[in-house]
């Protein structure tokens, strides 16, 4: 081969190389754009149909029932993925007076806001917390190191730490979903695994008084998106600007 | 040197190698009696035993992979079911749901004659069992 030869197959091989990679990087884009148009959970909650039935606990003992959640004595143990708190704790950002002397004995249904910027991903070192693309913020407890950073980060306590090995403290242990064990922190997952099976989170199908209202933000359909287009929503402490998933009704 | 002080040294000498001797003879029956002790009680060619008693079809990939690779395999589908939302297998054999309790522990339901035997023989210990559950063995027949 002479220099000329081989200076028109360098060239060739430039251009080959070049093409190729752009027609990837279009590719790419495209199937990109495509995930996009995933679910995008979310989640409505009614206080006046909450508090129709006053101690009413059903959607909290069904989700630590399949979840195997664990009931400790001791409240410094304790595990929730689902509670209750008053209003004046859960919104004491809401100074309004008059709202507050209203609401003084409404107890508000909590639970993790999966958020659209959801700070404790950002701490996690191992990334065993992550959001997925429909926009649940799922945990992997195979890789978390209990380290609480992400309790820390998470404005709105929902995640709880394993302090002692929970199996002994699950009263039914629903053999179907795993536990947890000492060592590593726990959340709310949106009940991702029925999700995965075509039904929706047990604490929404359970309420007695439809209290609780679940769908996709990205279909304008769905129950959710009608709810939260017609009535006046609060959000928890949105000023931080975690974009919660979970939205509160009157 | 004194032919006198020179015996003695020697003899020293001897008598510190007939220690080094005796030490390394001790050394040596701790290090083989694992092995003396299989011999002995005619162990020496035991291989574990097991027993899958619900078993249901073909297994999700052919026995001899998994034997030599169902960690690699168990470890694909943890990271695929959680971390990436796939929770169907497909493998030449079928369409599997992706589950260690479900899937797996159907068929190889007696973990302690199947699990365990061979991980208690190879000194092995996995953490599935912290948190994944073993359903109750139906009565064999």
């Amino acid at each position: 081969m002479n220099r000329r030869d081989f200076l028109k197959f360098a060239g060739v091989l430039a251009f080959g190389i070049a093409a190729h990679q752009s027609v990837n990087l279009i590719s790419q884009s495209r199937a990109r754009d495509e995930k996009k148009s995933t679910k995008a959970w979310a989640m409505a909650i009614s206080f006046s149909a909450c508090a129709r039935r006053e101690g009413c606990r059903d959607c909290i003992d069904i989700c630590h029932l399949i979840h195997n959640v664990p009931e400790f004595d001791n409240p410094k143990d304790g595990l929730r993925w689902i509670w209750a708190s008053p209003y004046e704790s859960v919104f004491a950002d809401q100074t309004n007076p008059f709202n507050r002397g209203m609401l003084k004995n409404l107890s508000v249904l909590c639970l993790c806001n999966h958020c659209d910027n959801p700070p404790c991903v950002k701490v996690c070192p191992t990334k065993a917390t992550w959001k997925r693309e429909d926009g649940i913020v799922m945990m992997d407890y195979h890789r978390c190191i209990g380290c609480r950073y992400c309790m820390a980060a998470c404005p709105y306590g929902a995640r709880s730490f394993n302090w002692r090995d929970p199996r002994p403290f699950i009263k039914n242990i629903n053999k179907d979903y795993p536990n947890r064990m000492k060592g590593v922190v726990e959340k709310c997952n949106f009940c991702e695994e029925r999700l995965s099976q075509g039904l929706i989170p047990a604490c929404v199908d359970i309420c007695p008084e439809k209290a609780l209202i679940f769908g996709d933000l990205n279909d304008p359909d769905s129950e959710v998106s009608k709810v939260l287009r017609a009535r006046f929503s609060i959000q928890r402490r949105p000023y931080l600007a975690t974009g919660p998933r979970v939205f509160y009704i009157f | 040197m004194n032919p006198l002080i020179l015996k003695e040294r020697l003899k020293k000498r001897n008598s510190f190698m007939v220690k080094i001797i005796i030490g390394l003879i001790c050394l040596l029956i701790i290090l083989f009696s694992p092995v003396g002790y299989n011999v002995i009680t005619g162990r020496t060619g035991y291989i574990p035993l097991l027993k899958t008693p619900q078993y249901q079809g073909d297994c999700v990939e052919g026995t001899i992979y998994m034997r030599k690779r169902h960690m690699e395999v168990l470890e694909r589908w943890r990271n695929a079911y959680v971390r990436d939302g796939i929770k169907r297998y497909v493998s030449i054999n079928g369409i599997y749901n992706i589950s260690l309790t479900g899937t797996c522990l159907k068929c190889h339901s007696n973990k302690a004659e199947f699990c365990d035997r061979c991980h208690d023989y190879g000194g092995i210990k996995p953490g599935c069992w912290d948190c994944h559950h073993i359903p109750e063995i139906k009565a064999e027949k």
